[in-house]
């Protein structure tokens, strides 16, 4: 039991630690592959490094509101790290708190304040970036429940680490026509709610274009780096969501040896730097969409995943 | 032979997304793309059975397709149409996309519906994935065809038809006599011709190649859009 909740703890901190790391070598690959000379892989440890140092403004037109967003912004993807497997192929000690839906109504709840403080500070840019994304994320959501409810079909269970079991104990199920599409449909789900490229353009800095970055315009100094490094992570604790128990659920460590879970961090990463060279690729090959194209986007990345469903249901029928 | 039907079961799935891609995209090549990747994976699809099954057959049949689907017809429209042709976007379907999508969705899942009693009866997890989404491949091959208003995006309709068909054909169907498949491939190289063709002569009468503006005929000549 403690052992469990000892690796619970290492799964938070590699989560803290490494989610800028994950930040900084996505933008740096990035420039690389743009033959550009960006700032090294470790800036993003710099740049919260230097607005935690920084005093930080708040407008007296703002309510509490303002205040508490960004450590929600900051917790909520810890909460769902303590329920998806992140080092381990076991469930740990709060694995069976909640399921995948519990992780994206958590998700889901830092999105909202982030919106409502946006809307909050009575700057023109923020309550029209707050509106994108909300739009953004109510096309999303009905993707992620389909692809959640039909993982959970096929393995019986919502609880993530049950999942991830069932992927490597049955390569038939692995490798069904309806897993691809599920892969797909999550894919675009990250892009869309990363703020990457398809969607939105996360080094872009014309405020009007802006989807996700514009609703962090008003923090500075402690708040804004709490918001960076909050958003770093959710980016993170989907990522493992997706490599962990959908896309490639090989490489956690499967026993109590704390060696194993050790071992695990290096491995996880790697495999986390792969996905990176995936998402970059995409990020340089494609445009940004128009706005209301996005809808488009997510309506495909919607029907894909109603195929997944019904591939899968009638598969096992 | 599991990692072949596994492997068989992936590029079914690509198959599929593939079909829903060419009713998604507006550009015709980006259309043309998704059809040399869906002819892509149905070749790796037939070598996989081939080899699975043993079936010199299916292996003549997944370099057939190669040679035919991925590289002769796009080679053959390419030198045929004029470029500016493949640069277009479809702004005026019939059907807008996302509604396009939903019912090329509900065409995927009418083929899964219908052939589950015809899945439910075979043991054979090739045959359980192949049948119902090559049905949906040529159901969703026909709603492009009628969709569309680009005579290239019809084409690729009935190249995707036969993509389809072929799917489930290799599942059910792997000793199928070497000389018909060689027909057909060579009747859809022809198929390509003649429409190439024929578009070609469409865009140099009408300077567009858009079905939609031939739907009355007149004698004298007319200001096209």
């Amino acid at each position: 039991m403690i052992r469990t909740v000892v690796y619970n703890i290492i799964q938070l901190l590699f989560v803290i630690g490494l989610a800028p790391l994950y930040a900084g070598a996505l933008s740096r690959l990035k420039e690389i592959i743009q033959s550009r000379r960006g700032p090294s892989v470790f800036q993003p440890y710099r740049d919260l490094w230097k607005l935690f140092h920084k005093d930080e403004v708040i407008s007296s037109e703002t309510t509490w509101i303002f205040r508490i967003t960004p450590y929600l912004v900051f917790v909520t993807p810890l909460f769902v790290t303590i329920l998806i497997p992140v080092l381990t192929a076991y469930p740990l000690a709060f694995g069976f708190m909640g399921d995948m839906l519990a992780g994206g109504f958590f998700l889901g709840l830092g999105g909202f304040f982030a919106a409502l403080a946006a809307v909050d500070t009575g700057n023109p840019y923020g309550p029209m970036g707050a509106s994108r994304t909300r739009m953004v994320g109510f096309l999303v959501e009905p993707v992620f429940m389909i692809v959640f409810f039909t993982v959970s079909f096929v393995a019986h269970s919502t609880i993530p680490y049950i999942v991830q079991q069932k992927w490597v104990a049955s390569p038939a199920a692995f490798f069904s026509p309806s897993h691809v599409l599920l892969l797909i449909a999550f894919l675009m789900i990250i892009l869309a709610e990363g703020g990457k490229i398809p969607v939105d353009n996360p080094s872009g800095h014309f405020e009007l274009a802006m989807i996700d970055e514009s609703k962090g315009l008003e923090y500075s100094g402690r708040g804004a780096a709490l918001m960076k490094w909050g958003g770093e992570m959710k980016i993170m604790v989907l990522t493992c969501i997706f490599l962990n128990v959908l896309f490639a659920p090989w490489g956690l460590a499967s026993d109590q040896q704390f060696l194993h879970v050790l071992l695990a961090i290096p491995l996880i990463f790697i495999k986390i730097l792969f996905f990176t060279v995936l998402l970059v690729i995409i990020e340089s090959s494609l445009a940004k969409l128009r706005l209301f194209r996005i809808s488009e986007f997510l309506g495909a990345a919607f029907i894909i995943s109603v195929a997944a469903m019904i591939a899968s249901i009638f598969s096992v029928a | 032979m599991q990692l072949i039907e596994g492997l068989n079961a992936l590029s079914a799935g690509l198959i599929l997304l593939t079909a829903f891609g060419m009713v998604a995209t507006r550009q015709v090549q980006g259309v043309m793309r998704f059809f040399i990747v869906q002819s892509a994976f149905l070749a790796a699809s037939a070598l996989l059975i081939g080899v699975g099954r043993g079936s010199i057959h299916l292996l003549a049949l997944g370099v057939i397709t190669v040679l035919a689907k991925v590289i002769a017809i796009p080679w053959v429209l390419r030198r045929m149409l004029p470029s500016d042709l493949y640069e277009r976007r479809e702004i005026n379907q019939a059907i807008n996309i996302p509604t396009s999508l939903l019912l090329a969705l509900l065409l995927a899942i009418a083929a899964e519906f219908f052939l589950s009693p015809a899945v439910a009866t075979s043991t054979d997890p090739i045959v359980r994935v192949n049948l119902p989404i090559g049905l949906a491949g040529i159901l969703i091959g026909a709603y492009t065809l009628i969709a569309r208003r680009e005579a290239i995006p019809q084409l690729i309709g009935i190249l995707a038809m036969e993509n389809g068909a072929f799917f489930a054909g290799i599942a059910v169907a792997p000793d199928l006599p070497l000389i018909a498949e060689l027909a057909i491939a060579i009747d859809v190289i022809l198929i390509a011709v003649v429409i190439g063709v024929l578009t070609r002569n469409i865009t140099q009468t009408i300077g567009s190649s858009d079905v939609s503006l031939m739907s009355e005929l007149r004698e004298e000549p007319r200001p096209w859009r």
